[in-house]
C-alpha cells in the first residue's frame, strides 16, 4: 500500500524520466501512463525482435511476452498490463503474471485502494470474472458490465443463465439474465439486466432491469422495485442512507426516484449521471430542462446556466462543491462550478478533481494541442506537451501535477495557493 | 390487390398477434398517437390529396406497376389511414398485415417526400406504424433478433466482449504482415478519431477492419477504436420502433467516445447508423444534434484525398456506376462528395443511373427491411426491379456503394436480375489502389 498521505508532497519539480524516446530494442513506444504518485511512468513497447514488453520509467520488464494491451496503473501504484504468452492471456501485475491464463482477459479493475485487482475472463468458451488471479467458481454462457466493491472483496457482472437458440425471441422475451455475485446468481431472472453496482459497503447491489420489451425498473439484490418505468438509467446508492436512487422516465420525462418513490419530478427531457455527497445529503445530476439544453440540478433545481452537451460532473464528499464541464459540438468547453461559468473556453476539458477537503477545484484542459490545468479558475502558469489529471494532497493543499515537459516526465509539487 | 393478398408467414408477426384483441390494440395505438404524435401526423393525415404523384417515388411502387398498394399512400392507406380511422380500434389480423407493409414494404428511404407536392414524409408515418407495431409485440422475427441483440450485447449480432477486441488483435496482426508498424490503437484517449462500426464487420465483413487500419495508418491518422460496448454504431431498435432501446445504445456509443475525450467519431461505411447518429437515436437522448462531431467515411475518405493523405499507386478500373445511400445522400447530402472521390479514385466514367443523387433508388434493403429476414427476401427481391433495371441500363460492371445495408441488398438484386455485376466499397477501392509501403 502506498497512500496518498506517504507520497512526497514537498512543493517544487523532479525530472522523473528526462527522455521518453523510444529505446533502440523497440520498434515503437504507446502512449505513456503516470503512476497516481507521479514516482512512475510507464508504457507498452513493441520490441524490435518480435514480441512486447513493459517500460517502466525507462526499464523493461525483465520477461517479455507476446502481445499486451490495456495498460493501467492501479490506485496503489502498480503497473499492470494485460498479455499473451502462448496464446494464452493473463494479466502481469509490476512484471509478474498471474499463475492462471485464460482464452482471453479484459476489462481490468480496481478496488478503491487498488489493492485487489479483477478483470472479466473467457474461459473454454465460459465467461465470468477473475480476482487477483483467482476466478469465480462457476462461470457463464456469456457475462458482462463488470463490477467490484469498494472494498474489493466482491464483484458482480450481468449473466446469462439459459441458452438461446438463433433468433429465439420468445426465450428471450421470457428471461435469460441474471446478476451473479461472487459467481451466484440471483434468484430472479430478467430479459435485461444492465449496469449492476455495489453500495459503499460491498454487501448490496442493484442494477437496472427490463421485465417486458416496455417495462423497466430497478432491482436491488434480485428484488424489483414494485413499479415500473418506461424506462431507466443506471441505479446509485445513497453512501449515507443506503437507498437507491435512479432516473426514471414517466409519460416522456425524467426525474429521479429514490427506493421506488418519486424525489425529482418528471419535467426533464434528460436526467442521467446523478451524484451523490458522502453525507448522503446532496444528489446532483446532468438534467436537460429543455430539448437540447442540458445543465446540472442539485437537489432537483436546475443551475441557470446550460449548453447543448454536458458532462463529467462530480460533487465534493460534503456536497459542498458540484462541477461538471459543458459543450458546443465537442469544442468551446467549459468549466461549470457551482452554476457559474469559469472563464475561458478550451478544446478539450477532463473531469473536475475536487480536493478532499473541499475547498478547491483543478481540471485538464487542452488548447492548440498543448495541456494545462485551471485551479480554482485560474490557469497554471504552465504548459505541457501532456499533464495527467491532478491529484491533490489529503489536506488540499498541495497540488500533484504529472506531466510531459517537451520529452521528460516530470512530476510538480504545487502550492494550491500559488497554483 | 392489398396487403392481405400477399401475407407473409413470420415466427415475430404471428406470435405477436396471437397474443392482441380488439381493446389491447385500441388502447395501445391510441396511447402513442396520443402521447407520441402531434401535428406533425395530423397534418400529413389531413394534407395527403391521394394525388398519385408518390406512385413514381416509390420502388416499390415501380417495381409493381398498376398495383397501388405498393404506392407510398397506397401503404399508409392501409396502415395509419385505418389506425386513425378506426381509432385504433382492429382485428388482430389486420395488424398482422399493417406490420408487413410498414417493416418490409417500405425502406423509410424517404425518396417519396421528394415527389410529394406538400412534402409529406410517408418514413416518419410507417416509423410511426412500426412504433405502434413495437408496442403491440408484432415484429418480424429476425429483426426483432437484432434488436434483443442490441440490448443483450450494445450489438446487433450477439458478438461478446472478447469476440471484439479479438477481432480487432486478429485484423492488426493479418495487417502487420504487410504493413509493419501498424496498429489498431485501443482506447487511446484524447485521439483525434474514434472509428466506429457496424457489427457485421467483426462478425463476417472483417476485411473492412483491416481495410480501415490500413488507410488510417497509410494516411498517418491519429485515431482509436474502443475495447468497450459501445463500438457498434448501428441500431436496428431505431427501425423495429424499440425508441428507448434506440436511446440507450446511443448514449452508450457516445459516451464511449466521450470517455476516451475524442474530438470526432469516424464511421464505417453505413448508412442507418448515420441516422441513428445524427437523427433519431441522438434526439431521443436529449441531444440535439450529435453530442461529438461525427462524420461518415464518404467525407472523411473525401478529407483525405483533398488532403492528399491518400496517394494512389493507381486507379480502379471504369467507368463505374454509384449507388447512393438514402440516409446520407438524401438525409445528409453527400453525394456531390461522393463522385468526387470516386473520379479521384476511378479511371473511367461515372454512368449515372436514371434516378440519381438525392433522388436515387432505395437498394430495398435499407430501413431494417432485409434484416426481417430469409421470410421476405423474395418480396424485397421482386421491390427491387425498378433498381436492377437502373443498374443493367448503365452497361457497366462495377456499382460503388458505401453502405452495408446497400451491400446486402444488391447484392441479392445482382444476383436475382443476374446483372454481373461487382459491388464495392470505398474501403474496397482506396485499400486496393492507394500506394503502400513494400515489405
Amino acid at each position: 500500500m502506498h497512500p496518498p498521505t506517504l507520497w512526497d508532497w514537498e512543493p517544487g519539480q523532479r525530472v522523473i524520466l528526462s527522455s521518453m524516446k523510444c529505446p533502440e530494442a523497440c520498434a515503437w513506444v504507446e502512449e505513456p501512463y503516470a503512476s497516481p504518485d507521479g514516482e512512475r511512468v510507464a508504457a507498452l513497447a513493441s520490441l524490435a525482435e518480435g514480441g512486447s514488453t513493459a517500460l517502466v520509467n525507462g526499464q523493461p520488464w525483465e520477461t517479455p511476452f507476446d502481445k499486451a494491451w490495456h495498460p493501467r496503473f492501479s490506485p496503489d501504484g502498480r503497473f499492470t498490463a494485460i498479455i499473451q504468452q502462448d496464446g494464452m492471456w493473463t494479466l502481469a501485475v509490476d512484471d509478474e503474471a498471474w499463475t492462471e491464463s485464460f482464452d482471453f482477459l479484459w476489462g481490468t479493475q480496481f478496488s478503491a485502494k487498488g489493492d485487489v485487482i479483477a478483470a472479466c475472463i473467457q474461459s473454454g468458451g465460459e465467461y465470468g470474472l477473475c480476482l487477483d488471479g483467482t476466478p469465480w467458481e462457476t462461470l457463464y454462457e456469456n457475462a458482462n458490465q463488470p463490477a467490484i466493491s469498494a472494498d474489493g472483496k466482491s464483484s458482480a457482472e450481468v449473466v446469462q443463465v439459459a441458452s438461446l437458440a438463433q433468433a429465439d425471441i420468445e426465450a428471450f422475451q421470457k428471461g435469460v439474465f441474471s446478476v451473479a455475485v461472487d459467481g451466484n446468481p440471483w434468484d430472479a431472472i430478467f430479459m435485461n439486466v444492465w449496469t449492476p453496482t455495489f453500495d459503499p459497503q460491498g454487501k448490496r447491489v442493484a442494477a437496472q432491469v427490463r421485465t417486458t420489451l416496455y417495462d423497466y425498473s430497478i432491482a436491488v439484490d434480485g428484488q424489483k422495485w414494485a413499479n415500473n418505468y418506461s424506462c431507466v438509467w443506471e441505479p446509485r446508492f445513497n453512501p449515507a442512507t443506503g437507498k437507491v436512487v435512479a432516473p426514471v422516465r414517466i409519460a416522456g420525462a425524467w426525474g429521479l426516484a429514490q427506493d421506488d418513490q418519486i424525489i425529482w419530478e418528471p419535467k426533464f427531457a434528460q436526467c442521467w449521471h446523478q451524484t451523490i455527497s458522502q453525507d448522503g445529503k446532496n444528489i446532483a445530476a446532468i438534467v436537460a430542462p429543455q430539448f437540447g439544453s442540458f445543465t446540472v440540478a442539485v437537489n432537483g433545481k436546475p443551475w441557470s446556466i446550460s449548453l447543448p452537451v454536458v458532462t463529467d460532473l462530480v460533487i465534493a464528499n460534503q456536497g459542498e462543491i458540484v462541477a461538471a464541464l459543458g459543450n458546443t459540438d465537442n469544442r468551446d468547453w467549459r468549466i461549470m462550478v457551482d452554476g457559474r461559468f469559469w472563464d475561458g473556453t478550451w478544446d478539450m476539458a477532463w473531469a473536475p478533481v475536487i480536493s478532499p477537503n473541499g475547498g478547491h477545484v483543478a481540471v485538464k484542459v487542452e488548447k492548440a494541442g498543448r495541456q494545462t490545468l485551471v485551479v480554482n479558475g485560474r490557469v497554471y502558469p504552465r504548459e505541457f506537451t501532456k499533464v495527467w489529471e491532478p491529484t491533490f494532497s489529503p489536506d488540499g493543499t498541495k497540488l500533484l501535477i504529472r506531466a510531459l515537459d517537451k520529452d521528460a516526465f516530470v512530476r510538480i509539487v504545487a502550492t494550491v495557493s500559488q497554483a | 390487390m392489398g396487403i392481405q393478398e400477399r401475407l407473409i408467414e413470420d415466427v415475430g408477426l404471428r406470435r405477436g398477434v396471437s397474443r392482441l384483441t380488439p381493446e389491447i390494440i385500441e388502447k395501445i395505438v391510441n396511447a402513442v398517437l396520443k402521447g407520441e404524435t402531434g401535428a406533425r401526423l395530423k397534418t400529413y393525415a389531413e394534407t395527403c390529396m391521394r394525388c398519385g404523384l408518390c406512385s413514381e417515388a416509390c420502388h416499390y411502387a415501380l417495381s409493381h406497376p398498376g398495383d397501388p398498394s405498393y404506392t407510398p399512400a397506397g401503404k399508409v392507406h392501409q396502415t395509419m389511414s385505418v389506425l386513425l380511422d378506426k381509432k385504433g380500434r382492429v382485428d388482430p389480423e389486420a395488424i398482422y398485415g399493417i406490420a408487413q407493409i410498414a417493416y418490409t414494404e417500405c425502406n423509410l428511404c424517404r425518396r417519396c417526400v421528394h415527389f410529394c407536392p406538400v412534402g409529406i414524409d410517408t418514413g416518419y408515418i410507417m416509423s410511426t406504424v412500426r412504433r405502434i407495431c413495437h408496442k403491440l409485440g408484432v415484429t418480424p422475427q429476425y429483426i426483432q433478433d437484432t434488436s434483443h441483440s442490441h440490448s443483450a450485447t450494445v450489438n446487433q449480432m450477439w458478438v461478446k466482449d472478447d469476440e471484439w477486441t479479438d477481432t480487432l488483435m486478429w485484423q492488426e496482426d493479418e495487417a502487420r504482415d504487410e504493413l509493419p508498424g501498424l496498429r489498431i490503437p485501443l482506447d487511446k484517449e484524447g485521439a483525434d478519431i474514434y472509428y466506429s462500426v457496424i457489427a457485421p464487420e467483426p462478425k463476417f465483413r472483417t476485411q473492412l477492419i483491416y481495410q480501415a487500419a490500413a488507410i488510417m495508418h497509410m494516411a498517418g491518422a491519429d485515431w482509436t477504436m474502443t475495447s468497450e460496448p459501445g463500438w457498434d454504431n448501428s441500431d436496428m431498435c431505431m427501425f423495429t420502433g424499440d425508441f428507448e432501446m434506440m436511446g440507450r445504445i446511443k448514449r452508450v456509443h457516445f459516451e464511449s467516445a466521450q470517455k476516451l475525450k475524442v474530438k470526432r467519431i469516424v464511421m464505417g461505411e453505413c448508412g442507418h447508423a448515420f441516422r441513428s447518429i445524427y437523427d433519431m437515436g441522438n434526439r431521443w437522448d436529449a441531444w440535439k444534434m450529435s453530442p461529438i462531431p461525427v462524420i461518415h467515411s464518404i467525407a472523411y475518405f473525401w478529407e483525405l484525398m483533398t488532403e492528399g493523405k491518400i496517394k494512389l499507386a493507381k486507379k480502379y478500373p471504369g467507368p463505374v456506376t454509384v449507388h447512393d445511400p438514402c440516409n446520407v445522400v438524401r438525409g445528409r447530402g453527400l453525394h456531390e462528395k461522393l463522385r468526387e472521390l470516386v473520379r479521384f479514385l476511378v479511371d473511367g466514367d461515372i454512368i449515372e443511373t436514371a434516378s440519381n443523387r438525392e433522388h436515387n433508388l432505395c437498394c430495398t434493403a435499407g430501413g431494417g427491411v432485409i434484416n426481417c429476414g430469409p421470410p421476405f427476401k423474395n418480396v424485397r427481391v421482386a421491390g427491387s426491379k425498378a433498381k436492377a433495371d437502373e443498374l443493367k441500363a448503365t452497361g457497366v460492371k462495377t456499382i460503388v456503394a458505401p453502405c452495408h445495408n446497400c451491400h446486402g441488398g444488391l447484392e441479392d438484386t445482382v444476383h436475382a436480375y443476374k446483372l454481373g455485376m461487382e459491388i464495392k466499397f470505398l474501403g474496397d477501392i482506396i485499400y486496393e489502389c492507394m500506394e503502400k509501403p513494400e515489405v
